[in-house]
């Protein structure tokens, strides 16, 4: 059972339903008890970093006791940066620090968000993203964006380069939204299912 | 590198997909869900489902038909038309819609565009205008007009757009009225005013009749995203045609995809 962590923030309904897609049994929980519980966790989540809030507290706790029980932890878009240090969109909270650094906004001389379906740039080996082609064309949309990390498995260019994908043992993190991305963010998600 | 998107749009009337001329005459296109997967399959960056009719008769949006048609649709699907609160917007979320258009509501009170941005952030915000050519005097303007082109604002489109992304907007879709389902081309003049005033990706739309028009609106309008909807239901363009012809044009596209 692979639980997608309800935390409020915004379109939960898209990844369940390339998750019926892929034939994965998935639920959308806010219960601390069956994410520890749970073969697989997906954190998505469109918005604002400040809508991490509702991450504090025991789901934090659950989320992190997953993650030190080898869990496999799938974070897409906020998702996925709320695994990084902070961001400047909400410099008060802090994320999970499981990599490292600060979310940024995006310079001012591109349009921001980045918005719409941009090529990933496969840097070395990845379980993740296993069989996608070089230079694959994902969907994005969003106003922060992460570092370059050690973990960093799929760049992407955009007003300079940044995380578009990282991948450390048990730990993933994708900033486009692979339940939106065709053919090439389903592969992504298969891969994910079977670890 | 950020590929320009092709959008198709699906109007809807009653929960079957219409198209009108100048924002009446409406005729059957087909059905929703079928028409959105078809063009994803064909190639299409994105879908929008329009509800043409609910502002005008006070219905609200068509959940169901939303639902099924995001059921089998893995690319970004937008909904709009009806969407009058935060409560009109979360149901359309819910069953399905990775982003809303706002409208007519936003026009009344814009701080609705705020309030689902708080929400749902930015990038699930789209504000739509509806925009018709000005010409006086002193020169060629373009108002603004609600409730599905029937009723004058007083405002003007560059102006507004403005305000929608200070309130939050994620993204604007421009709608040429006067444009609107004559094949003659987008209104590339309104498309570069609207895109060169924000910092928020711009979707013309309006006009398309063939390829020679995207290549304009992107080139010369300096479009993000472009929107079309009979020329690609009744297959006047197919969509892998159309972004060929881009590519080859030195456009940046999806494809293959």
């Amino acid at each position: 059972m692979i639980a997608i962590v309800d935390y409020q923030a915004g379109n939960l309904a898209s990844v369940r339903k390339a998750l019926d897609h892929l034939g994965q049994e998935s639920t959308i929980t806010s219960d601390p008890d069956v994410i520890v519980g749970a073969a697989k966790i997906v954190l998505p989540g469109v918005g604002n970093f400040e809508a991490t809030t509702a991450l504090s507290g025991a789901l934090k706790e659950a989320v992190v006791r997953a993650v030190d029980g080898e869990i496999p932890l799938l974070g897409i878009c906020l998702g996925m940066q709320w695994m990084f240090e902070s961001s400047q969109e909400a410099p008060q909270l802090r994320g999970l620090g499981l990599f490292p650094g600060e979310c940024e906004k995006f310079p001012t001389e591109v349009k921001s968000p980045h918005v719409g379906w941009n090529q990933l740039q496969v840097r070395g080996a990845s379980r993740l993203l296993h069989g996608l082609p070089q230079d694959a064309f994902v969907y994005f949309t969003h106003s922060y964006r992460a570092p370059i990390v050690d973990a960093t498995v799929g760049g992407c260019a955009y007003g300079g380069t940044f995380s578009a994908a990282v991948e450390r043992g048990n730990l993933f993190g994708v900033q486009f939204h692979p339940e939106k991305s065709g053919t090439a963010g389903l592969q992504l998600l298969q891969n994910f299912c079977e670890l | 590198m950020l590929t320009k998107r092709i959008i198709a749009c699906l109007d809807v009337d009653a929960g079957r997909v219409v198209k009108g001329v100048q924002f009446s005459d409406l005729r059957d296109a087909g059905d929703p869900a079928e028409l959105a997967w078809t063009h994803g399959r064909a190639g299409a960056d994105e879908v929008v489902l329009l509800d043409i009719s609910a502002t005008y008769e006070h219905r609200s949006t068509l959940l169901d038909v939303v639902r099924r048609t995001a059921r089998e649709l893995f690319i970004p699907f937008t909904v709009g038309g009806g969407i009058r609160s935060l409560d009109d917007a979360a149901a359309v979320f819910d069953a399905g819609a990775d982003k809303v258009t706002v409208n007519s509501a936003a026009l009344a009170d814009p701080s609705l565009i705020s309030r689902i941005a708080q929400r749902y952030g930015s990038q699930a915000v789209i504000v739509a205008i509806d925009a018709l050519r000005v010409s006086n005097g002193k020169g060629t303007s373009y108002g603004v007009k609600a409730t599905g082109g029937r009723h004058s604002t007083g405002r003007d489109a560059v102006q507004w757009a403005r305000e929608a992304e200070e309130y939050g907007a994620g993204e604007i879709l421009l709608t040429s009225i006067d444009r609107d389902g004559t094949r003659g081309g987008f209104d590339c003049e309104l498309t570069r005013a609207v895109a060169g005033a924000v910092n928020i990706p711009v979707i013309a739309s309006g006009g398309a009749g063939a390829g020679e028009h995207f290549v304009e609106v992107f080139r010369d309008g300096r479009a993000d995203a472009a929107l079309a909807a009979s020329i690609f239901h009744l297959g006047v363009i197919p969509i892998g045609t159309l972004k060929q012809e881009l590519q080859a044009a030195g456009i940046p596209m999806r494809w293959p995809c």
